[in-house]
């Protein structure tokens, strides 16, 4: 008994510790913000890799989810005869909690685990220890660009995976379901409001965040090795899948109680 | 003038540096040789702020080396690394340049200079475009010397610099170093165990064993020395394998 206390008090000091550095990491990244250099090309390439290039995998799954959604929805609301609510169900599942949550996921899925693949390579062949000697700073140059580009871009993700997802949902229904395309959009139009959609972004926003800033650390942390790549690429791609849910879970309270 | 003095490193209980002390002279080309795991990358990495010695102190030039003088002495320097640690996402000539470009040079004026250092190691023209990832490794070896003398600095390192090649092209490499650092005047310390490179680069030499420097001369003298534990070293099967990438 007082073995298995201790195992989870050690347990709980770690992932302390571990949420700690990965705060001081955060407050690190953040403070170069505005400190000269800005790496401009670095941000570029980051936009266009963490934005652009997740485009597809986005796109995909917000359509199929969007249309499962509508067939769920349907059933579901059959059984007390609300089929009726599809469009509006669809609108709100997908703005306030399916978009971002799939796009963060796929963020995690695609961009940490890439982010962190490259990083920790970087350490294992010493261009890390290499960019210290030519007086460039891993942190200014490697993470704030991704961190700061991923923040940025990710709400546009989700904000495109808002709307494939709702015309996943449209297609589905209006094929499969009978509804009436013009009325079924209207009514999706009519019922969103600015804080559904501030929810959205703001929750891509702090998921773009979490993912790339995971990709960074677990890269930048990974022990030498090659073995240590894989470490690495495994544990960012796991604690930012976590993270982002605890953080959905979380500001979903915050907009549910405003 | 480089000088560590009683460095003491340990990796958890593992002791690795136990009381270092080392001085390199302006111009001096200093060889650390020592068996594989005897810690004279980590004695460099102190060096470079890369890891923090537990207790010690070193100086360049009399000024002590901390985070706030560091980046004044890295300005001046440069090193080759035991992979060459060129960046994979950047092609040769922005690898040979980055220190150019990252302190604002214009494009042009910066791949003119990084033409003529890859000139220099013998790297035609044609291979600026390319990316480290398509070279093999004695012309990565190769890059990562322009890059680590595109600024002309005054004191070079060199990691291992012929591990993983074979015997000519490490021939090869010892003599171009030999070379560049002759035309530049600069002071260098090459950490290795390859007595080729040793013979060919150096005209001082430092034995790191056991966490302290067991013995320390001219390379003139090391054949006559009478330390045991450098006899060793330069006739045992030293690292027959010598490719570790630590
Ligand atoms: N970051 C580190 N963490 C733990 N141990 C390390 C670390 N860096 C080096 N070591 C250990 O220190 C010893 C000396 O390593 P190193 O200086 O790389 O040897 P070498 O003389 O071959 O360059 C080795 O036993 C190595 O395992
Ligand atoms: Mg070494």
């Amino acid at each position: 008994m007082i073995r298995l206390l201790a195992a989870l008090g050690a347990a709980t000091l770690r992932m302390l510790a571990a949420l700690g550095r990965v705060t001081l990491f955060a407050g690190d990244a953040l403070s170069h913000i505005a400190r000269p250099p800005i790496y401009w090309r670095a941000f570029g390439s980051a936009l266009l890799q963490i934005g652009f290039f997740s485009l597809p995998v986005v796109g995909l799954t917000a359509l199929f989810t969007g249309g499962a959604l509508a067939l769920q929805i349907y059933a579901g609301g059959a059984r007390f005869e609300a089929e009726a609510v599809v469009p509006q169900i669809v609108a709100i599942g997908m703005v306030r909690e399916l978009g971002p949550v799939l796009v963060g996921l796929m963020v995690a899925a695609r961009v940490t685990s890439s982010i962190a693949a490259e990083l920790a390579t970087m350490k294992v062949t010493e261009q890390i220890d290499a960019l210290i000697t030519l007086s460039t700073d891993p942190m200014k140059y490697l993470t704030t660009p991704r961190v700061v580009a991923a923040s940025l871009v990710v709400p546009l993700l989700v904000a495109v995976g808002d709307v494939i997802g709702i015309l996943g949902g449209t297609l589905v229904a209006t094929l499969r379901l009978g509804f009436n395309t013009a009325s079924y959009l209207q009514n999706t139009v009519d019922f969103l409001t600015a804080l559904d959609i501030a929810s959205s972004l703001t929750k891509g926003a702090v998921f773009g965040f979490i993912a790339a800033l995971m990709g960074c650390y677990y890269g930048l942390s990974s022990s030498r090795g090659a073995a240590g790549v894989g470490v690495a690429t495994k544990s960012s791609v796991v604690a930012a899948s976590v993270l982002i849910l605890a953080a959905n879970f979380v500001l979903t309270e915050a907009f549910f109680s405003a | 003038m480089i000088t560590l003095t009683d460095i003491h490193k340990s990796f958890g209980s593992t002791p690795v540096l136990q009381g270092a002390t080392l001085t390199a002279q302006r111009g001096e080309n200093l060889a650390i040789i020592g068996g594989s795991g005897s810690g004279k990358s980590v004695l460099l990495k102190c060096i470079l702020g890369l890891e923090t010695p537990d207790s010690g102190s070193i100086a360049v030039d009399g000024v002590p080396l901390t985070a706030k003088t560091r980046p004044t002495f890295l300005n001046d320097f440069g090193m080759l690394f035991q992979s060459a640690a060129l960046f994979d996402s950047l092609p040769l000539w922005q690898n040979v340049a980055f220190r150019l470009l990252h302190s604002g040079m214009p494009q042009p004026k910066a791949r003119d200079i990084a033409l003529r250092k890859l000139a220099r190691v013998g790297l035609g023209p044609e291979t600026a475009d390319r990316y480290p990832g398509e070279l093999s490794g004695g012309m990565q070896k190769r890059a990562g010397l322009a890059r680590a003398i595109a600024t002309d600095p005054s004191v070079i390192f060199f990691d291992e610099p012929t591990t993983g090649l074979d015997p000519i092209r490490a021939r090869t490499i010892n003599a171009l170093i030999r070379d560049i650092v002759a035309e530049a005047g600069a002071t260098t310390i090459t950490i290795t165990h390859d007595m080729s490179t040793v013979r060919t680069t150096a005209d001082r030499v430092a034995l790191l064993h056991e966490g302290q420097i067991a013995w320390h001369g001219a390379v003139a003298d090391m054949d006559a020395a009478q330390s045991p534990q450098l006899k060793h070293f330069m006739m045992g099967p030293v690292d027959a394998i010598g490719t570790d990438m630590r």
